[in-house]
């Protein structure tokens, strides 16, 4: 349902997306059941001169039963949703598939710090390339990146690659995406940081291997 | 000097009772003792809170659909002011407008009448509780003019950004802020406290624990649930007020500290807060079906079980909110369990109100209106909900327009549907006088109808990846286009539509209260105790001899063994 609005973007994008389309699937009809009968009630049994209302207490178990049977199966459908959100929750962020390459993402009041790994696709080596609000990444490679705070809470959050994490200041949070489609996309600071978040905006530039190996040559500080 | 209503001589009631001594004249309303007049000074303060929340959505729904206009009645907005406006948006809504119109004003007035007692158990630690809630109203909207402006670091006050002035740029403002909030808690202690004991103590002759009526129970859960979770944020507001002031750094990563402490504390109590003010709602929407359904409550006792294992429940899904904040990941799937379990008895309790409808008799008259739009429109934010609480997909709705837009269908029919079914229900008891129909059900349409128009695009919005707090789209090329921009002004122009309908609420008081048809003490019919009184009740609630005895639940409508279809609650069988 996101795909309508935003192109899938990751690996893992897919899969979130379909997760939601389950949920919508399930609550919608839930929600059109239930809807349908309270205003189907409402209709049917509006007041009508000289007829007085039922007399049900709803405490006999044939009577309790048009609610415990529902509410019973909302809890198996529940059991459904858990698993299906176990798996990707899993995916995006428990797993840690083996890395092509590492980035650090730095927040602060009110930029962003990309800290690509250059050609040798390790961080902290001299050939590291410095960006501010614009990220480079090879499309189709694994990325691990290690998200850091300067100050204040900052939010990672890339939204064509349905990915967000919290940026905390004092820890380093290590998580992965692989891009999987090229192009120009929203970088967007997801937690609210202060006078400037509305402006905290940054661009990630996802380039096939020709285009991000020329880049890379093009910026990688000459060695001193 | 005794007030003359009162007859103290004949005032024997199960407790001992402070008589009410007090000032004449226009000093009786602010000094009194009386419940009626402390729930009305909660009720007007926080219905002027509202009027000035509303303004604040006002001007930042301005700012959204048309960036960087001069917003008429404000001017033109920096991020810092919008953030701000945001800000106490938020907690103006949630601590100075749901929390005393529902819980205070609404379960001041109906406690003691329905469950036939003279007055509330502590009435001083009553007025008590209002003079507190008054001041942190003060402290809170002075803080929006002081050096630097008002707190602009959300409701929920993250650490480090609400801690260190350096990073928020509002010294004063989030420290009165923070103090505001923090005195706001102590007044519903003392109420919450002077709800339980009152229940406990004061109830009828005759009335057992399950012929008080629902809306009492939620109220009485809710004061319980609210003790119980308070606790720990109000140590972290002191943590956090000490950091700001002190210097110390309990939430400070640089000198030892944990800035998602704070997140715990907070939601410890942030969630179950949710269940505080939806726990009243559904209680009055409970007595306003049954009156017009003339329909006995479905399932009472499940429903007041279901309610408890709400309660229980509610103090193990917090870390919902924090799935992508950097806890262990492992816990986000203990949380999606916890939180997706909720969805039971909250379903149950739909259901229930549902059943309640079959084989009624149903009058759609306005209070009856807005009890059956609670539960249409609560569904929408239930069933949302579990979008976010499932963490594999809150990974992307964490923070968008879709949570914002879901958590203010279940807010808005709690403070604001809710509000009016309560209102428009007991407004002849309240004021004395009857609401005019007609335009009660104007108003009705002119707020619902727009009110669906504001949310149902921000969902979309949200599906779209547009994140909150921003106050301008233009910096994200992908958030800048223009059905994006014309679904923001679709949804700004639907609240200039909604605060426009309220003119004719205010308009329908007035009008009834000035020139209204005289309320008589039952217009509705119903079983309940406050409508054995007159309207309004007067001081004492009953003529000390006439203080109502109980023979039976509050919801034995229709009851086959009777000619007349309702069955009040003091009748001797």
């Amino acid at each position: 349902m996101i795909d309508f609005i935003l192109s899938q973007g990751s690996s893992y994008a897919a899969g979130l997306d379909r997760l939601v389309l389950l949920i919508l699937l399930i609550v919608g009809f839930w929600f059109l059941l239930a809807q349908s009968i309270f205003f189907g009630f409402i209709m049917k049994f509006r007041a009508k001169p000289g007829q007085k209302a039922q007399y049900i207490t709803g405490k006999e178990k044939h009577q309790k039963r048009w609610v415990t049977y529902p509410h019973l199966a909302v809890l198996v459908f529940d059991v459904a949703i858990v698993i299906a959100s176990f798996n990707v929750w899993y995916t995006i962020k428990m797993d840690l598939p083996p890395a092509d390459a590492e980035i650090r993402v730095i927040g602060q009041q009110w930029a962003w710090t990309f800290q690509h790994p250059g050609a040798d696709g390790t961080l902290d080596t001299p050939d590291d390339i410095f960006t501010i609000d614009e990220l480079h990444v090879e499309n189709g490679k694994t990325y691990h990146y290690k998200l850091e705070s300067r100050d204040v809470l900052h939010d990672f959050s890339v939204p064509v690659w349905r990915l967000k994490q919290d940026a905390v200041p004092g820890r380093s949070i290590t998580g992965w995406f692989q891009p999987t489609e090229s192009g120009t996309f929203d970088v967007q600071c997801a937690e609210i940081c202060g006078f400037g978040h509305g402006l905290m905006a940054a661009r990630v530039i996802v380039e096939d291997a020709g285009q991000h190996a020329d880049w890379v040559a093009a910026n990688t500080p000459e060695a001193s | 000097m005794v007030e003359p209503a009162v007859d103290l001589t004949h005032h024997d009631h199960h407790h001992d009772h402070h008589a009410h001594h007090g000032p004449e004249g226009l000093l009786k309303y602010i000094w009194s003792t009386d419940h009626k007049i402390i729930a009305m000074q909660y009720l007007f303060t926080g219905m002027a809170m509202a009027v000035i929340g509303g303004f604040m959505a006002y001007v930042f729904r301005m700012q959204l659909a048309f960036p960087g206009l001069s917003v008429p009645g404000y001017g033109v907005v920096s991020p810092g002011e919008y953030n701000s406006l945001v800000t106490n948006h938020g907690t103006i809504m949630i601590f100075w407008v749901a929390m005393p119109v529902l819980i205070a004003a609404f379960g001041n007035f109906l406690i003691p009448l329905m469950i036939g007692a003279d007055d509330m158990v502590f009435p001083r630690i009553n007025r008590l509780s209002f003079q507190v809630f008054f001041v942190s109203a003060v402290l809170i909207l002075a803080s929006l003019f002081v050096e630097g402006g008002g707190f602009a670091g959300a409701w929920t006050a993250y650490p480090p950004l609400s801690a260190n002035e350096a990073y928020n740029l509002t010294p004063l403002g989030s420290s009165l802020w923070l103090i505001a909030v923090a005195l706001e808690f102590v007044a519903f202690l003392l109420g919450g406290i002077n709800f339980i004991t009152t229940l406990m103590n004061s109830r009828a002759p005759g009335m057992r624990a399950f012929d008080v009526p629902v809306v009492v129970w939620m109220i009485v859960i809710a004061s319980i649930l609210f003790m119980l979770s308070v606790g720990p944020l109000i140590a972290g507001a002191v943590m956090l007020l000490f950091d700001q002031t002190l210097g110390t750094g309990f939430f400070d990563p640089g000198r030892g500290g944990d800035p998602i402490l704070w997140q715990h504390l907070f939601w410890f109590f942030g969630h179950p807060e949710v269940y505080v003010v939806l726990l009243p709602a559904m209680g009055v929407v409970a007595e306003i079906i049954t009156t017009f359904a003339r329909k006995k409550l479905f399932a009472y006792r499940t429903v007041i079980f279901t309610v408890v294992a709400t309660g229980v429940l509610s103090f193990f899904v917090w870390a919902h909110h924090q799935f992508i904040a950097g806890i262990d990941p492992r816990m986000a799937n203990l949380f999606t369990i916890t939180t997706l379990l909720i969805s039971v008895p909250i379903a149950e309790l739909c259901f229930v109100y549902i059943a309640t409808l079959y084989g009624g008799s149903i009058t759609l008259n306005t209070p009856m209106l807005w009890a059956l739009a609670f539960i249409a429109e609560f569904l929408i934010g239930g069933v949302t909900g579990i979008f976010l609480g499932a963490a594999g997909a809150d990974v992307f709705f964490h923070d968008t327009y879709f949570v914002l837009a879901h958590f203010h269908y279940t807010f808005f029919p709690i403070a604001i549907i809710g509000t009016f079914a309560a209102l428009t229900y007991w407004f002849p008891k309240m004021f004395g006088k009857m609401l005019d129909d007609r335009l009660g059900k104007i108003h009705f349409w002119g707020t619902i109808l727009p009110f669906n128009f504001i949310f149902i695009p921000l969902f979309v919005l949200g599906m779209g990846g547009q994140h909150r707090r921003i106050y301008n789209y233009n910096h994200f090329p992908e958030l800048s286009v223009d059905w994006m921009q014309n679904t923001r002004i679709f949804a700004t122009v639907s609240l200039l539509i909604m605060l426009a309908f309220q003119v004719v609420f205010f308009v329908n008081v007035i009008k009834s209260w000035r020139s209204g048809e005289k309320a008589p003490k039952n217009p509705w019919k119903a079983n309940s105790l406050e409508w054995t009184t007159e309207s309004p009740p007067p001081h004492g609630n009953w003529p000390p001899s006439e203080l109502p005895n109980v023979y039976r639940g509050p919801y034995e409508y229709s009851h086959p063994d009777r000619e007349e279809d309702y069955w009040p609650q003091n009748l001797p069988a």
